[in-house]
């Protein structure tokens, strides 16, 4: 019978099926940032336990780094802290860290396809919900809480059930200013933010399959706004491409041995899905949330929709939702006003992103009164956006160029909203509170999109400014 | 004495949480991530949500001491952080009955031991007003019979058969079970070509 990449990646890495039914999963590759482990680092001292296979764990900072000074001791005394214990816990344990002075730090979901880290056919671990970004490289990669990343550090192990398997197939071609979080968001409007729950996604389809890496990666990140549990695209030629020649790729012969294995982890021609779902490419339109989860959306030429045009239901989080945004039903999302722009996060702060942005950036100044962030993914992402002057197109258009982070995606370090603000941001959550300020609202979009609505002052079409 | 860590049955005053789609930003902002510890969580559990709505269930002087916390569907989506359960737990919640989860979220609470269970939209509105009229009377939620009782009526309240047998036989410390594989983990990780070799 034919198998899919799920099925093939989770028996390879089977361990024991527990006695609770749940598999003894491996992990293959487990990367830690700051936030989610220092307390696991402490369990495990408190066990007396080593990292089981520090060889398979590798270590950054990303969500509290500030991305204006990054001089040591960080203005910030507890961000400071936090740093200590990651340098202090990776050097305890034997644990490469890409701190801040190796040219590689970054935020962690950028960091590992970057430096070819991630690979098809594996299984990936971190203690953070984005982790199922890895999967666009064809790995099947799951975040974790902190118990679980004692866990894995411990035993290089997770207890898992297997997730049923959704194929979501992405048919046509996307239309010019549409891009990969405009697909994402449109599944997640479709499917709803617990469409997911319960299912792996696999992402496939012409659209998908004509995508480069780095939309792949938004896609995939994305995974688990839609309540997924992870998100994979199968390996391919465009993976392989990719991968060649990162450091931690395997180079020369080794890699096309590499190249063969990767193949046959791929989903085989008349595999079953547990449930399939379409979608029509073509039709996608830029698309920009306007509640308070990243379900709540429409395209750019439409209406906020009135709560009772949903399923019952939803209708008490609609009304939750408008109250908060301070929006009508029935108002075009369209023009609606911005005090900030925001360019960056693990799913849409690589050099594709910035070159998207920067192409709009290019046709206009900053509007009046706007605060605009440009954070590169890396310090990689920087460095490339940098040597192509990406970097003088945003400050000479009054962007600010910041340095690599999480940035205002969360809002841990001082990158944060003030009061009511509304931003405009290419990250990936609108929840309540989510860039730092309890009252401050949030728009997800594309980073084009992001950058029209900077020049403009309000959400626009970018389409119109690309003509 | 050894700690008891089986959780066939959790019983406890009840406080009901109305909404759908409550993440786990909202159960605990970024800004109290910014610790090394989990300790003192307990107390900013919802902490934004409350200062924003003080008739909030988490003010309420009626529900302070309850352990069995009733909320709408997918609560507890979005990120990771095991801070949100962690507060939760610190504040009290030792059960959390509801319609559906987020599955990191629920995963987090199993490893904490926090039995995670769902009930259909109906009989999670019954128990969440109920409770509301009586907010002394306790909730029993029964993990092992899959099932809530409230008064005299009972309402079906399922839980997958995996992490309720952790719960229920008290093997939901994860890293001990783990380790038990021994060798075998070693074994396995030298047949996978991107780990031996290409």
């Amino acid at each position: 019978m034919a198998r899919t990449s799920l099925d093939k990646v989770w028996e390879a890495h089977a361990i024991r099926t527990l006695p609770s039914g749940q598999t003894q999963l491996l992990i293959g590759l487990h990367l830690i940032h700051e936030v989610t482990t220092p307390q696991a680092f402490q369990m495990l001292k408190d066990l007396g336990l080593k990292v089981r296979m520090p060889e398979r764990t590798f270590g950054t900072l990303d969500h509290i780094i500030p991305t204006l000074s990054q001089g040591r001791p960080f203005a910030d005394p507890m961000a400071e802290e936090m740093a200590v214990q990651m340098i202090r816990n990776s050097k305890d344990f034997g644990l490469p860290l890409f701190d801040l002075d190796s040219g590689r730090q970054g935020i962690v979901h950028v960091i590992g396809p970057e430096l070819g880290l991630t690979q098809p056919g594996m299984t990936i671990a971190c203690g953070d919900s984005h982790t199922s970004t890895h999967g666009a490289v064809g790995a099947i990669a799951f975040g974790i809480g902190t118990s679980q990343v004692r866990d894995v550090l411990a035993t290089q192990c997770l207890a898992m059930a297997r997730p049923k398997l959704r194929q979501i197939r992405v048919e046509g071609a996307l239309a010019k200013g549409v891009y990969a979080k405009d697909v994402s968001l449109t599944i997640i409007g479709k499917l709803g933010v617990k469409g997911g729950v319960g299912y792996a996604y696999e992402y496939a389809g012409p659209a998908i399959e004509r995508m480069t890496m780095e939309e792949r990666l938004t896609i995939c990140n994305m995974s688990i706004e839609g309540g997924a549990r992870c998100g994979y695209v199968n390996p391919d030629q465009t993976s392989f491409e990719y991968l060649r020649g990162r450091p931690y790729a395997p180079q020369g012969a080794a890699f096309d041995r590499a190249v063969t294995w990767w193949k046959s982890v791929a989903t085989e021609a008349g595999a079953s899905f547990d449930d399939v779902a379409r979608l029509d490419g073509s039709a996608i339109e830029p698309v920009v949330t306007w509640g308070i989860n990243p379900g709540q959306s429409v395209s750019v030429s439409q209406r906020i929709p009135s709560p009772e045009s949903a399923p019952e239901p939803e209708r008490p989080t609609y009304r939750e939702a408008l109250a908060f945004m301070g929006f009508e039903a029935g108002q075009p999302i369209k023009g609606t006003r911005i005090d900030v722009a925001f360019v960056g996060s693990c799913t849409n702060g690589r050099l594709s992103d910035l070159r998207a942005a920067a192409e709009v950036a290019k046709k206009g100044k900053v509007a009046k009164g706007i605060r605009a962030l440009i954070v590169p993914g890396s310090q990689q992402v920087a460095k490339a956006a940098e040597a192509e002057g990406l970097h003088e197109i945003f400050q000479a258009a009054g962007f600010q160029w910041r340095k690599a982070g999480c940035s205002m995606c969360l809002g841990m370090n001082d990158d944060k909203l003030q009061g009511r603000e509304i931003c405009a941001s290419s990250s990936n959550r609108n929840f309540i509170g989510r860039q730092g300020s309890p009252t401050g609202r949030t728009l997800l979009m594309s980073p084009a999109m992001v950058a029209a609505a900077a020049i403009t002052g309000a959400v626009t079409d970018v389409r119109e400014i690309l003509r | 004495m050894t700690q008891d860590y089986t959780r066939r049955q959790i019983v406890g005053r009840g406080i009901p949480l109305p909404g759908n789609d409550m993440d786990t930003d909202r159960i605990i902002p970024a800004r109290f991530l910014k610790a090394v510890t989990f300790e003192g969580l307990g107390e900013h559990a919802f902490e934004d949500a409350r200062k924003q709505q003080p008739e909030h269930p988490f003010n309420q002087a009626a529900y302070q001491g309850a352990s069995v916390l009733v909320v709408g569907q997918n609560f507890g989506c979005g990120s990771s952080r095991e801070h949100a359960p962690q507060s939760l737990m610190r504040w009290g919640i030792a059960a959390i009955v509801g319609g559906s989860f987020g599955e990191i979220f629920f995963g987090n609470c199993t490893t904490l031991g926090i039995p995670c269970l769902t009930a259909s939209p109906e009989d999670l509105e019954w128990l969440q007003r109920a409770i509301g009229r009586e907010p002394g009377k306790p909730v029993t939620v029964d993990v092992e019979k899959q099932e809530a009782r409230f008064g005299d009526r009972v309402i079906r309240a399922q839980m997958p058969d995996g992490p309720r047998h952790q719960l229920v036989t008290g093997t939901w410390d994860s890293t001990a079970v783990l380790l038990e594989a021994g060798a075998a983990i070693e074994a396995t990780a030298k047949k996978l070509p991107y780990i031996s070799g290409y």
